[in-house]
């Protein structure tokens, strides 16, 4: 036997290479993320005065906010994103990963073409759906207008363009979940299904009875991580809405906010306070999940 | 389940219709002249393929450039966040020392917060070290990973203990066992890790933007923003733009995809 060295409860020689282990990671995430954390929250009771410089103003930002109709709008945007958005993602997403989640031909094929969208950068995604919703040219407006349907100002009607934003929200992100639910899927015993069959239990009753209660632990996943995703939406907006327009002030989400106020505007402190507000928004919905996973996930 | 409905078809078809047709008009679009492009009713296929598009708007814009910033910004962030992840993944696992938990602590307090709120200071860090508008700049928030650390954690964990004590018996170090043994054995989680960490790299918008003030040093998401910028409504060449900011992406998952899906499927699963 080896004799190795110990303190306490401890292996000596797994406490060196533990801390040696650790310590890119450790010093990567205080570096890089919990430093951070706190000076974007010290930032907030901050404001910008110049090369990099803060002073001290304490809830000023924080009031500013309160008040600011624009902020509001922001946050009525993203809660609006994310309250269509996400039960057209998870309800797509899964009744395609059920379609897909049998012996079907050209399976391969269908999950192919449905990841599609998942791969491609979203800066190009966006751009090609404003080519397809271009109210004078688009493809879109096209197809309608055989329909007698006049021409839509998709992006740059203010009570449209967040539409327009969903829309292509969902669409980027199906395939993504789709394959975390087809997963979660194949999980399921197939037992379940051959004794309901013999009970005479329709694909319909199968699918409520079975396929959905023992689904929910992937779908609490998808639900969860749809709904922060949903909240951080800054990409389409930021690449298919025009800047400082009516349809943007009613698009906007808090995301987009705080980078016009922090990297456009460049007022970081402002723009902290912003971020926080929607990191604290995040938080409490979070955990408001995490509570109420108890009464439809089924373990 | 063994009957299939042929509604199962109609509605799958109808499904890929909808995921592909952006694509299929991209490409199209890519290649008419501006005036073809322009024409109502539209016609579907372009007279003759204008080329010219994609040597204009590669003319406006350094895309070979961005391509190798942006496949040096997708190497090194795969290359940090695995090695590093992998390590603290190991550690936090397989070893027993004092502070393991208060780590693992921190690595699931990064998973829960949103992104945004490190942005700012990540900033005036990049500033600070003078790495705005390099390789590194672009790099940084991802030279370590607590999602990495937490999903290799899972694949440690399922490794049974009887090899690591027999490597110990026959006198091996730790290091050895991490390399030569323990890493084998989560080949897969190595491989999921990586396509995920390459995915979100190469579709990342808000940093690259932040983090690049030159447009030859920037990646191909944040230059294609530029391009919509100057180029407003010529769509043949943002098109043109378009798909050559998708193709390698799509290239690597068509020749890949069993690995994408199933790296996708398991970054979902083992959380």
């Amino acid at each position: 036997m080896h004799h190795q060295r110990r303190i306490g409860k401890y292996r000596v020689n797994e406490i060196i290479w533990g801390y040696l282990f650790i310590l890119p990671t450790a010093v990567g995430l205080i570096v890089l993320n919990i430093k951070p954390a706190i000076d974007t929250i010290y930032m907030s009771f901050n404001k910008s005065a110049g090369f990099g410089r803060m002073t001290w103003t304490g809830l000023d930002n924080y009031k500013r906010l309160m008040a600011d109709p624009e902020v509001w709008q922001s946050l009525l945007n993203t809660l609006k994103y994310s309250v269509i958005a996400v039960p057209l993602i998870v309800v797509f997403s899964l009744i395609v990963a059920v379609l897909m989640n049998q012996k079907i031909k050209g399976l391969s094929v269908y999950r192919t073409l449905y990841f599609l969208p998942v791969v491609a950068a979203p800066a190009a995604v966006a751009m090609i759906w404003k080519w397809l919703f271009n109210s004078n040219y688009g493809l879109i407006n096209q197809m309608l207008g055989n329909f007698g349907i006049k021409p839509i100002n998709w992006l740059s009607d203010p009570d449209i363009a967040i539409y327009t934003v969903i829309i292509v929200g969902v669409w980027s992100a199906i395939g993504y979940n789709m394959v975390l639910l087809i997963a979660g899927l194949q999980d399921i015993p197939n037992d379940y299904y051959e004794s309901a069959e013999i009970d005479g239990a329709g694909p319909i009753r199968q699918f409520f009875t079975i396929t959905l209660p023992l689904v929910t632990p992937t779908l609490f996943f998808v639900v969860v991580t749809t709904v922060i995703g949903a909240f951080q939406v800054f990409d389409s907006i930021f690449m298919m809405v025009q800047q400082n327009t009516d349809a943007m002030y009613k698009t906007q989400s808090l995301a987009y906010l705080f980078y016009k106020y922090s990297f456009i505007l460049n007022d970081k402190g402002y723009g902290s306070a912003i971020v926080v507000l929607l990191l604290g928004i995040i938080l409490i919905i979070t955990a408001i999940q995490l509570k109420l996973q108890k009464k439809w996930v089924y373990y | 389940m063994k009957k299939r409905h042929p509604l199962v078809h109609v509605v799958l078809i109808l499904g890929a219709v909808v995921m592909i047709v952006p694509f299929v008009w991209m490409i199209l679009t890519s290649g008419k002249t501006l005036t073809e492009s322009t024409q109502v009713p539209p016609t579907i296929f372009p007279k003759k393929f204008e080329w010219s598009n994609y040597s204009a708007v590669w003319a406006l814009l350094p895309f070979g450039k961005f391509y190798l910033n942006t496949l040096l910004l997708v190497i090194g962030r795969v290359f940090f966040s695995v090695l590093t992840s992998a390590m603290a993944a190991y550690a936090s696992a397989r070893l027993r020392f004092p502070g393991r938990n208060l780590f693992f602590g921190l690595v699931l307090a990064q998973m829960m917060i949103p992104g945004q709120i490190f942005i700012t200071p990540q900033y005036l860090l990049a500033q600070q070290l003078g790495i705005i508008d390099t390789v590194w700049g672009l790099i940084l928030p991802g030279f370590v990973s607590a999602f990495g650390t937490f999903l290799l954690r899972q694949f440690f964990l399922t490794i049974p203990n009887e090899l690591e004590e027999a490597a110990v018996l026959d006198g091996a170090s730790i290091w050895t066992i991490f390399f030569k043994i323990m890493l084998p054995l989560v080949r897969s989680g190595l491989v999921a890790l990586s396509i995920f960490t390459a995915l979100f790299a190469f579709k990342d918008l808000m940093w690259p933007m932040i983090a690049t003030t030159s447009v030859d040093k920037t990646t191909l998401s944040a230059g294609l923003a530029n391009l919509q910028g100057q180029y407003a409504t010529n769509f043949p060449q943002l098109m043109a733009g378009s798909l050559l900011a998708v193709w390698p992406m799509l290239v690597l998952f068509i020749i890949f995809q069993k690995k994408f899906i199933q790296g996708i499927a398991t970054t979902g699963g083992k959380l």
